[in-house]
């Protein structure tokens, strides 16, 4: 009995890339010249239980990878080898083939065979070539030579395969009971003609008389041709279902000698011919069915989609907390249940405290559930070395990034969701912010720029700061850009905060800079929409010549908000407290009509326009009288400050946001729904898509 | 699990009619007319709840509830198939039924007149709907039964409770 391994794949995967990130890290290390036993032995680790694990679940492609990878590494542990610049780009490099391997086999998709060649070849040359070499030679030069052999190799190589594996023979002479086991040898044979022209031929000399014959019992064995440029791995997957139950012999067509399999016996039940010809006519239509392209590539593309669900890592102490928590629950609920028994008027003082108890209770468990979710903020740092140092090598620019903070704790649906606009504005920073050594040591400042990224709490948010020492944002530059572009009107005078905020006007192109690295057509104007569909704000500030920050606040969790609700008519709607700016008593007096085109409201100089919720959410119940006054919430969506004007204020509370769509549909101005405290929904409002709504 | 239980269900389903193409559906009254929609897709009847109004949409989609923590809509059929309005009674009963849209199930409810009762019907004897004057559009009727005298229309619950696309903001 064999055990279904496929259960630990997850497990195995997680453990994989997270023993590639430690390793990543630790050539990142090396790479600065920091040589640390330890750290060359952290990495070995990583590249031993990687070995091990894909060994155990028969990822042989993964294992024999890593083993030369090790082999490079144990005599740079050993000492017998010096850590060159070279091997260690060589090494990253593998990281990366190995990354790749791993991600295609977890979607079971197939190894991209070239590229793992090639890098094997590389890595080989690195192993038997070099270990003469002297370390002084020029790293760059290393590496394109490297790189050039590496090329050549693969070719070879690659003409190789084309003369071997130009098609398979197989033998598959399934076992009796296959058909009971639920596989039909059709099938399989509808899979292989996926993959090049196939040529079955049956041999039915085990076919017994008509007589003997049982219907469930396969008694036919195959010699397949299958004609194509197809992996040994391809041909052995689709035989994975029937492993078991038939003897299985693959060989590549080229040196393919006759099927081994012994013709068997002349059958023993072969007086009776006849029946053995009426099954070998049903094979033409077997054959015929195998030739029709079965379309079931869907089929294959559901299953990978279905892979993606998540899965966390959680501190015992978190889930140890938890169950406190959950204990103390069942407590005060018996104790509760205690008074509810025989109750009479003088246990109420009892009962509130009970209930008190449960309140605070309540309270904690949904804070320590919620700390199940967060995860420290590493978990998107620490993909940035690799980054900064790839694309720094590129720029010809000295850059040293620095982590501060990665221990900050945050959601992971933050975590999920902020790594791309972070990646866009390290990006950039690198880019455009830092200047080139000799640049930087004209302006006086030392040859290597600095990227500090630096994540802490403030509130009930989580900031998070991209530091740059580099040449600063141009405010006049910028300024003529927006005039130029017609984004403003000349003249205008604008706070330096409002000058660095047009670089997150969409069509605020800084098309001239155009680089492979930056502007990849993820905008600012992205970035900064990614952000506040989470939730969050962002801000610059910098100064010409001296570097530029950029600040995001991000709430802590996705989950739960502070709303502040208020009444429109008889509904109830939530605002996110985050965007309130203030809130104003106001009559209808106060509102300046604009010429026809809508309202405004004077607020200390300022002239906000004014969105009428009664109008916009077409609101007919409620008092007719204090359709002309209302409170006015000044709300701030898209650096736009807008007042929202509704009947009243209700009070602020902790929301839960449940998902509108997961049922219904996306709704123009809001953003999600509630349950409030008597059981029934309230739409949470999305001030910047109300801001926008209103401004069409 | 819920594959399992469900497999189960239309197992002893058929068992007890005995029949291979039998199909139940579940009939209720919209007026006076009567329509079915298949029993399986039926999730649970409810009664008639204040609904929390969402803006901007359709008219017959009159808003959303709290079904037990998830945030369901409710579809008025009458107004749906224009139908002259009734009240909402405590009488007033609310059909939750699930619904598949691509790949994902969605759960909505509709209010109707009143439930009447659930009808076993041989596949066979289902005809198609010809081209008649009610108020509904052909495209929601699967086909016309007969049960005792009376005429069931079968609808098709994918289709009628397809959201209609409203006019989204472009640049989300």
């Amino acid at each position: 009995m064999s055990i279904d391994m496929s259960q630990f794949h997850q497990v195995f995967f997680e453990e994989c890339f997270e023993g590639l990130e430690a390793m990543e890290s630790g050539l990142l290390t090396l790479d600065m010249g920091d040589i640390d036993s330890e750290i060359i032995n952290t990495i070995f680790r990583g590249a031993h239980s990687i070995k091990g694990g894909s060994g155990t679940f028969g990822f042989t492609v993964v294992a024999d990878y890593t083993h030369i990878m090790e082999t490079l590494l144990d005599e740079m542990r050993d000492g017998r080898r010096q850590v060159t610049q070279s091997a260690v780009d060589v090494l990253l490099g593998s990281v990366d083939c190995l990354r790749e391997m791993l991600t295609a086999i977890q979607n079971e998709q197939d190894v991209d065979e070239a590229s793992v060649a090639k890098h094997k070849a590389v890595l080989e040359i690195e192993l038997n070539g070099s270990s003469s070499a002297t370390e002084s030679a020029a790293p760059v030069a290393h590496v394109s030579v490297d790189e050039d052999i590496a090329d050549e190799i693969t070719e070879i190589e690659e003409e190789a395969i084309e003369d071997t594996e130009q098609g398979w023979k197989i033998a598959f002479c399934p076992y009796l009971d296959l058909l009971k086991t639920g596989n039909d040898p059709v099938r399989l044979f509808r899979e292989l003609n996926e993959l090049g022209d196939l040529t079955a031929t049956p041999n039915i000399q085990d076919v017994p008389g008509l007589y003997e014959l049982d219907p469930e019992e396969c008694n036919i064995s195959w010699d397949l041709k299958v004609v194509g440029d197809i992996s040994e791995a391809e041909i052995r997957e689709i035989f994975n279902w029937v492993e078991g139950d038939c003897e299985l012999e693959i060989q590549p067509l080229a040196k393919a000698k006759p099927s081994k399999k012994p013709a068997p016996p002349p059958a023993v039940k072969k007086d009776d011919s006849e029946p053995a010809e009426i099954i070998s006519e049903v094979k033409p239509k077997m054959v015929a069915d195998v030739k029709k392209p079965a379309p079931q590539e869907s089929d294959n593309e559901a299953k990978t989609a279905a892979k993606v669900s998540g899965s966390i890592r959680v501190d015992t102490d978190k889930i140890d907390a938890l169950i406190n928590m959950v204990g103390e629950v069942v407590i005060t609920q018996s104790m509760l249940g205690l008074v509810g028994e025989n109750f009479t008027m003088d246990k109420v003082s009892q009962l509130k405290r009970g209930l008190a108890q449960l309140e605070r209770h309540t309270r904690d468990l949904q804070q320590s559930v919620m700390n199940v979710r967060m995860l420290p903020i590493s978990f998107v740092f620490s993909r940035f070395p690799r980054l900064v140092h790839d694309i720094s090598t590129k720029l010809d620019k000295k850059i040293v990034l620095k982590l501060v903070g990665e221990n900050t704790e945050v959601d992971k649906a933050v975590v999920e969701l902020i790594n791309d606009p972070l990646v866009h504005l390290i990006r950039n920073s690198l880019d455009h912010g830092i200047e080139k050594p000799a640049e930087r040591v004209a302006a006086g400042k030392p040859e290597t720029g600095t990227i500090e990224l630096k994540a802490y709490h403030r509130g009930g948010h989580i900031v998070i700061e991209i530091i740059d020492d580099g040449r600063g944002l141009d405010k006049d530059k910028l300024l003529a850009k927006a005039i130029e572009k017609g984004l403003i009107e000349e003249n205008v005078l604008l706070t330096d905060k409002q000058i660095f905020e047009l670089i997150f006007m969409p069509g605020f192109s800084t098309a001239e800079q155009l680089t492979d690295i930056s502007g990849r057509g993820v905008g600012m104007d992205v970035v900064r929409r990614n952000i506040q569909s989470l939730g969050g704000n962002i801000e610059i500030i910098s100064e010409l010549g001296k570097g530029t920050t950029i600040a995001i606040h991000l709430p802590l969790t996705l989950a739960i908000l502070d709303g502040q609700s208020v009444a429109v008519g008889d509904e109830t709607y939530i605002v996110p407290l985050v965007s309130i700016i203030e809130s104003i008593n106001i009559t209808e007096k106060m509102l300046n009509k604009v010429a026809g085109k809508g309202e405004t409201f004077r607020l200390r100089n300022e002239y906000l326009p004014v969105i009428r919720m009664r109008e916009i959410f077409n609101v007919q119940s409620g008092d007719a009288i204090k359709m002309n006054e209302g409170v006015l919430v000044v709300v701030e969506g898209q650096g736009i400050l807008c007042g929202l004007l509704v009947d009243d204020l209700l009070g602020q509370q902790q929301v839960v946001i449940k998902s509108l769509e997961a049922n219904y549909r996306r709704v123009e101005g809001v953003s999600g729904a509630t349950i409030l405290g008597d059981g029934s929904v309230a739409l949470i409002l999305d001030v910047p898509g109300l801001v926008r709504f209103s401004v069409r | 699990m819920a594959q399992a239980s469900e497999n189960q269900d239309i197992e002893q389903y058929h068992d007890s009619k005995k029949l291979d193409n039998a199909v139940q559906f579940l009939s209720f009254a919209l007026g006076k007319e009567e329509y079915g929609v298949d029993i399986l897709r039926v999730q649970e009847i409810r009664s008639w709840e204040p609904v929390s109004r969402i803006p901007n949409v359709p008219f017959y989609e009159k808003g959303v509830v709290n079904l037990r923590g998830s945030i369901v809509p409710i579809l008025d059929l009458r107004e749906r198939f224009s139908l002259s309005k009734a009240e909402y009674t405590p009488l007033t009963v609310v059909v939750v039924l699930q619904t598949s849209d691509g790949n994902k199930t969605r759960i909505m409810g509709v209010v109707v007149d009143s439930v009447s009762d659930v009808i076993s019907v041989d596949k066979n004897e289902i005809q198609s709907a010809p081209d008649f004057g009610t108020k509904v559009s052909n495209e929601f009727i699967n086909g016309l039964v007969a049960v005792n005298e009376r005429m069931v229309m079968l609808l098709d619950v994918d289709k009628l409770l397809k959201l209609e696309d409203l006019d989204q903001d472009e640049s989300q």
